[in-house]
């Protein structure tokens, strides 16, 4: 029963934002309002449709249909209640109906809010929109339907994959999706504001919140990501600069660009085509990065013929590229430069490298996904250029803009004097200056890590001394102290939000520099009573093996060992990594243990073992300042929340 | 129109010098992914490959004190026998896909310094009251009698 709801409601929906998509033309094209009243109706009807889709899997999931196929594979009778509902996104269908859902969310989102306050794009926004929500119901339809059936039934499902029974698994696909779906409203915006020709920055000052609340959530699908990785995968690391990680850090890199260049646009009213061309790109690369990850094109070129999948997403791709270019190239003449550049030294020429560094990483993470895949395709030979590739070419990128952001959002529009750089400048270069020697003198020898720590803190610098200045400011015009605080906090949101993400970042890159310079790794087999030491930054720790245990889980059954971490102080603490059994795995997967710190985390993994429970491999990592990367996405988080509120400045 | 022209060529330099750097780190970090009947034919010591095939049943050598791993790879035309140092990884079996990264040793094995094992994605229903192999593991462990004689896998 359920698959054929299912499957109807599906196809009933694609027809519908079809339709809804050319209604809502037809409407703006002939005048007549009715038809645009049938796209809206449309569209909260490709909404219901998408939540009963989901109501039913979730229904299926719950009550264990196996006649569904998705179910059946993801899911089986041991697996706890709370993976049964995270089921429906643990594979491809069920987060294509996910992705699908979100976007309606968001189409419904688009007509409660700008069917009356902007009546000229809103048509054509809802338009591109539906037209967006028909694809990928297309895709439920065709190559990936969700509520395909299984028979004959069989009495249990696989179950989910091992690695996804995790909390990480709750959020991490939702904050990525509601990225990646979020960044269709302001390419909406931007495809309507062609097709009206009112390409000026009204579109851009429509979707500022929106490409904010998109930004963020996939850089906190991306945080979380790591996060996971980390404390699941249990090989001690965060980034492995996989395809799949880079399908999702490339949209990052762009929309980040697109956030920066379109305050230049606002400003002085140039780059219109540019700013155009980045948010085409950004919402491109959401579609690319399903593409990548979702064909199987990334194991092998020749896996790609093997589903439809790819050729639908590369055929919409394509489309929609070549749609929106050729409206640019349409609209060039609406597109000029009513400003001009005057000198090197500007806070627009600050932008603009940030913007062509952020590119040049999108490319080089585009290059090193592909190139693996271009060389078998052209040449025949399979190559990878793993994360030797991406970190050699992007340390010095990112560096590069570090240092950027402490310039941009201080030097002077237009053209910089000498006297507003010292007075800008002269105090946080000579902090990070100062910052590199003191590290130096404690013995921190890595010229990458001095140098990064030496732009973090001149970073720093420049937002403290920004910050101050205007608290001052504040306090001699008579307010008080929560005033000048707090208050200029909410008075200029969207500058000091900035400024809170970018001491998150700061925060993030500590992180990363800290994390990827020093690692201590020991792999050593112990018998039961005998430990082994490794030194961490002060402090000796001392881990013994206790003993095994096994015990029997709902979906798995799970051998733990227990371990006694003791640190220089003697404090002690027990560890107890294990080994996971999945009946539909052949092999164990492991469960990481760790102690979490401000500096350092210890990270015990359990390898093999002897089956009398008399002996453990193990391996031990001292992993330092990881914890800095889950602080700097929380700071990130209060930054982006602020800059998100409303903005005071302008009157409503 | 000046300061224009002066912001093309700064630009143009910039991207030349981003240009050579993605370059040059692909040749410096490019890596050949092969197979056991491949690397055989012309072997290169000390290069690093990728080397990817099954692991033949009946191979896989550990020993946990020396933690040194052996097995043999084979695509089913050639065989290369893999050294490595550390326990086997998740997912890493007898009879399953495995890629690893290393080198050619002039000794005639090939030195792994990482294993990839390879994720299974197939649905595989499970036997209709089939005791799942871990389970004599578990009462292993806790000292239960054993319901039969067969070594526990």
């Amino acid at each position: 029963m359920i698959p054929e709801l299912g499957y109807a409601a599906t196809v009933v929906g694609f027809v519908l934002a079809l339709y809804g998509a050319i209604a809502a033309v037809i409407g703006v094209r002939t005048g007549q309002a009715n038809w645009l009243r049938t796209g809206e109706r449309a569209a909260i009807g490709v909404w219901l449709l998408i939540t009963a889709c989901i109501a039913l899997m979730l229904y299926a999931f719950l009550t264990f249909d196996f006649s569904v196929r998705y179910v059946a594979v993801n899911t089986n009778r041991g697996t706890p209640f709370y993976y049964r509902i995270t089921a429906l996104w643990g594979a491809l269908e069920g987060s294509i109906v996910l992705w699908a859902w979100m976007l309606s969310v968001y189409t419904l989102i688009v007509v409660v809010r700008y069917r009356r306050r902007q009546p000229e794009l809103y048509p054509w926004v809802l338009s591109v929109m539906l037209g967006i929500l028909a694809f990928f119901l297309l895709v439920m339809s065709i190559p990936a339907p969700p509520f395909e059936r299984l028979s004959p039934i069989p009495p249990d499902g696989r179950g989910l994959n091992p690695l996804l029974e995790d909390s990480g698994m709750i959020t991490h696909p939702v904050a990525l999706y509601l990225g990646f779906t979020g960044f269709s409203v302001p390419f909406a915006f931007a495809m309507a504001a062609l097709l009206v020709g009112r390409t000026g920055d009204e579109w851009i000052t429509i979707t500022r919140r929106w490409t904010i609340v998109a930004w963020y959530f996939l850089s906190l699908g991306l945080l979380i990501g790591g996060w996971w990785s980390y404390h699941v995968l249990g090989w001690g690391g965060y980034w492995a600069w996989d395809p799949v990680e880079n399908a999702a850090f490339m949209p990052w890199l762009t929309g980040t660009a697109f956030l920066h260049s379109v305050m230049i646009q606002e400003r002085r009213r140039m780059l219109k085509l540019w700013n155009l061309t980045l948010i085409i790109l950004t919402f491109g690369l959401t579609l690319f990065g399903t593409f990548l990850t979702r064909s199987g094109i990334i194991g092998s070129v020749h896996s790609f013929t093997q589903g439809s999948i790819g050729v639908f997403f590369l055929a919409f791709l394509a489309l929609a590229l070549l749609g929106a270019f050729s409206l640019l190239a349409w609209r060039t003449d609406g597109l000029r430069a009513q400003g001009e550049l005057d000198s090197a030294v500007s806070r627009e020429s600050v932008f603009l490298l940030n913007n062509l560094f952020l590119i040049a990483a999108t490319f080089t993470v585009f290059f090193g996904t592909v190139f693996p895949l271009l060389s078998e395709a052209v040449r025949g030979v399979k190559v990878s250029v793993g994360a030797p590739f991406f970190n050699l070419v992007n340390i010095p990128i990112f560096l590069a803009l570090l240092f950027l952001m402490g310039v941009g959002p201080l030097i002077a529009w237009r053209r910089a004097s000498a006297e507003n750089l010292k007075r800008n400048f002269l105090k946080p270069v000579l902090a990070g200056i100062v910052a590199a020697a003191v590290l130096r003198l404690f013995g921190v020898g890595n010229v990458l890590v001095l140098t990064a720590m030496a732009l973090v803190v001149f970073v720093a610098g420049t937002i403290a001394l920004d910050y101050g200045r205007a608290v001052r400011a504040r306090r001699r015009s008579g307010d008080g102290w929560g005033a000048a605080t707090w208050g200029l906090l909410l008075r200029q949101n969207r500058r000091y939000g900035g400024f809170i993400v970018h001491l998150g970042i700061l925060v993030v890159a500590l992180g990363v520099a800290g994390s990827q310079a020093w690692q201590i790794q020991t792999e050593v087999t112990l018998d039961k009573g005998q430990s082994v030491e490794v030194d961490g930054y002060r402090t000796r720790y001392r881990v013994r093996f206790d003993g095994l245990s096994a015990s029997e889980e709902s979906n798995h059954g799970k051998v733990t060992g227990t371990f006694t971490l003791t640190d220089g102080r003697g404090k002690e603490e027990v560890l107890s990594p294990g080994r996971k059994f999945y009946p539909q795995e052949q092999t164990p997967i492991a469960a990481v243990d760790y102690r979490l710190g401000i500096f350092e985390d210890v990270y015990l993994v359990l390898g093999d073992f002897a089956r009398d429970g008399s002996q453990a491999t193990i391996k031990l990592q001292v992993n330092r300042m990881v914890s800095w990367l889950w602080i700097g996405g929380l700071v990130l988080t209060l930054g982006a929340a602020l800059a998100i509120l409303p903005d005071h400045r302008k009157p409503a | 129109m000046t300061t224009q022209r002066k912001f093309v060529a700064g630009g143009l330099v910039i991207v030349a010098a981003l240009g050579y750097l993605i370059w040059s780190g692909v040749t410096q970090s490019v890596v050949y992914f092969v197979t056991p009947s491949e690397l055989l034919a012309a072997p290169v010591a000390n290069k690093t490959y990728r080397l990817g095939g099954m692991v033949l049943p009946g191979s896989l050598k550990w020993e946990p004190k020396t933690l040194s791993l052996a097995f043999t790879l084979s695509d089913g035309k050639g065989q290369v026998s893999v050294r490595h140092r550390g326990a086997p990884p998740d997912l890493f079996a007898e009879g399953r896909g495995a890629v690893v990264e290393g080198s050619w040793a002039r000794e005639g094995y090939f030195q792994a310094s990482l294993i990839l094992a390879k994720h299974s994605e197939e649905y595989k229903a499970p036997h209709d009251g089939a005791d799942p192999g871990y389970k004599e593991l578990l009462r292993t462990l806790r000292r239960e009698p054993r319901t039969d004689e067969k070594p526990p896998r």
